[in-house]
């Protein structure tokens, strides 16, 4: 259980890495802003309390490894690297720019501190099996973090790897499922309906856990039981809502990749700066 | 690189998937880090020995070629050296986008072999019969692309890459190869290597086609041709300063593939020449055409993939030349 001021600390944490994220974004006047807001709370609790990392050393052997599938995400981990001190905020500006190191999606080779590069839906999960196992070859106790997309899970390649996770105990390998319940097209509903994740996930032979995903709470303590788990891999399907807390985008239809007005930026960086300052004060 | 050719050309003794075999057992041994995967073709490929011995350093991740190849990505991504394989159409075709990104993209460090290559895949017909995966593949940045032509080839190149770094596919015959280079032989990854000395042509041959690339040569001697025969076992990169000789002191170009001569082993060769030192060329190998189902040399024939064949395309080039 976290304390009330752990908690305080992960939501500010939270609310900063939607505020980083939004003046990377509007600061180029484009962005998968909705998958990137919907992601932002479970970040700050895996960032801000789970993760074992060193943000001095971004190759250390103990740390635990994230792989977000869900690549187009990537600017918000890149908040929460920088946040940490992994680079200067500053950098976050370059998002996108050429010859950058701040691409749309996860780029291992281009990024400090991001663990594997995705962004063609559906290999990261595969990845991180493959990045579980490894670790447990060389009998390391640390974490692999998985990302999934809601819209993701359409792919196939991610039940090959769900398969595969539960044949080969991987019980070391904690997924999240961003159940944001909406993909570029629109509602996941209407296009292919992902019906209840948790019991797939349960029918696989995962450990499966549903918690509202912008409750930092919740999700730090979901992950604690999912590492009381052994045998079996665990998810953690997270119920979120794509564009959460950016005020020109939380619920709205379309907004997977949105350009960003610089009258919108202002209005959706008050609304948040705003609930910083009444968290501070609480 | 010393590669000798073998004094007669007889079938091994050894079929290459046990040499495949053998060669990763003996690199696991001195190396915790090399590990195998397959998608349930462990049996097929020979693998079960390796298996029984490093079973938690063997990966039999089922029928899930996509996702093997993720999982092999991962694992590189801690440091493991991992080898894996399925038939040639599965380990290219159907998940080129996972070696592409997964692999190539990221930079990670996989050998993907692919098994029975063209005309070998045999009774399992078109639906298993690769004649474009060195072409897939080669599309992959800074990719590897081998041929290993024989036993003694294979066990070289195999502790060879074990020691490199990136992302490497292997076309692999799983049957007994003939005997091309004697024992001993040593083979430099990105050299071709001059099998038979010629000056009136040039004949490129890869994998099975090597023995009919000689069969050619000796039947054109009898008709006063001299060609000279050359190996290229690695397909990317390719040997340019080799064939760039080739084509200054031959001035003509034969390749022989057991591919497709669409973003083959010819066309490989065809874009160093015409970037270079454009001679005429001709490429032997399947045509625009699916495989199918029938005996290794029923189906040689019905590809023109023969030492006749090539000799009339040796006799085209020459005409070509005057």
């Amino acid at each position: 259980m976290l304390s009330k001021e752990e908690t305080k600390e992960l939501k500010l944490f939270a609310l900063n890495i939607r505020i980083e994220t939004l003046k990377a974004m509007g600061n180029l006047g484009f962005g998968h802003i909705g998958g990137a807001m919907s992601i932002a709370d479970t970040l700050a609790v895996l960032y801000g309390k789970a993760m074992k990392y060193d943000a001095k050393n971004p190759d250390w052997e103990e740390r635990d490894w994230l792989v977000c599938s869900k690549g187009h995400a990537g600017p918000a981990i890149y908040s929460s690297l920088a946040l940490k001190g992994f680079f200067p905020l500053e950098r976050l500006l370059e998002l996108n720019k050429p010859g950058t190191s701040f691409p749309s999606h996860c780029d291992r080779n281009l990024t400090t501190g991001i663990d594997m590069t995705t962004g063609s839906l559906g290999q990261g999960s595969s990845l991180a099996v493959g990045v579980a196992l490894g670790h447990r070859l060389d009998g390391r106790d640390n974490y692999t973090y998985l990302i999934l997309g809601d819209g993701e899970m359409q792919e196939g390649q991610v039940w090959e790897a769900v398969l595969l996770a539960a044949q080969k105990k991987v019980s070391r390998l904690i997924t999240f499922v961003d159940y944001n319940k909406q993909q570029l097209d629109g509602y996941t509903k209407d296009i292919n309906d992902m019906g209840d994740i948790k019991a797939k996930f349960d029918a696989f032979g995962w450990h499966a856990q549903e918690v509202d995903g912008s409750d930092v709470a919740a999700v730090a303590q979901a992950i604690e039981k999912a590492k009381q788990e052994q045998e079996k891999p665990s998810v953690i399907v997270l119920n979120t809502l794509k564009g959460k807390g950016c005020s020109f985008a939380e619920n709205v239809l379309l907004n997977h990749h949105m350009t960003i007005s610089a009258a919108q930026m202002e209005e959706a960086l008050a609304v948040l700066n705003g609930e910083v300052e009444r968290l501070v004060q609480s | 690189m010393k590669a000798v050719l073998a004094e007669e050309r007889v079938k091994e003794a050894k079929e290459m998937r046990a040499v495949y075999c053998e060669t990763l057992m003996e690199l696991a041994q001195g190396n915790k880090n090399i590990v195998a995967l397959d998608a349930d073709l462990m049996n097929s490929m020979g693998m079960t020995k390796f298996g029984k011995a490093y079973p938690e350093r063997t990966f039999n991740v089922g029928v899930q070629e996509a996702n093997m190849i993720g999982v092999a990505a991962g694992l590189s991504a801690t440091g493991k050296i991992p080898f894996a394989h399925s038939f040639g159409p599965f380990a290219t075709r159907r998940c080129f986008d996972q070696l592409f990104l997964s692999c190539g993209y990221a930079k990670l460090n996989v050998r993907v072999v692919g098994s029975d290559p063209g005309v070998t895949a045999a009774y399992n017909g078109g639906t298993h019969m690769p004649f474009e995966d060195m072409g897939i593949v080669r599309n992959i940045p800074g990719i590897t692309v081998l041929e290993p032509v024989d036993a003694t080839m294979l066990n070289d190149l195999l502790k060879q890459t074990a020691d490199l770094y990136g992302v490497f596919y292997i076309r692999l015959l799983r049957k007994n190869a003939l005997k091309i280079y004697q024992d001993g032989s040593t083979f430099e990854i990105g050299k071709g290597i001059t099998l038979k000395n010629g000056s009136d042509v040039t004949i490129i041959a890869s994998g099975i086609m090597v023995d009919d690339a000689l069969t050619a040569a000796d039947e054109l001697a009898k008709q006063g041709v001299s060609a000279r025969v050359v190996n290229i076992f690695t397909w990317k990169p390719i040997d340019k300063e080799l064939i760039i000789r080739c084509a200054q002191e031959t001035g003509a170009i034969v390749t022989v593939e057991n591919h497709s001569i669409i973003n083959g082993l010819g066309s490989a060769v065809a874009e160093v020449v015409v970037d270079n030192k454009n001679v005429p060329m001709e490429r032997v190998g399947v045509n625009d055409s699916f495989g199918e189902v029938g005996p290794q040399d029923y189906l040689k024939r019905r590809f023109g993939l023969t030492a006749e064949n090539i000799v009339a395309n040796v006799n085209k080039v020459l005409a070509r030349k005057s």
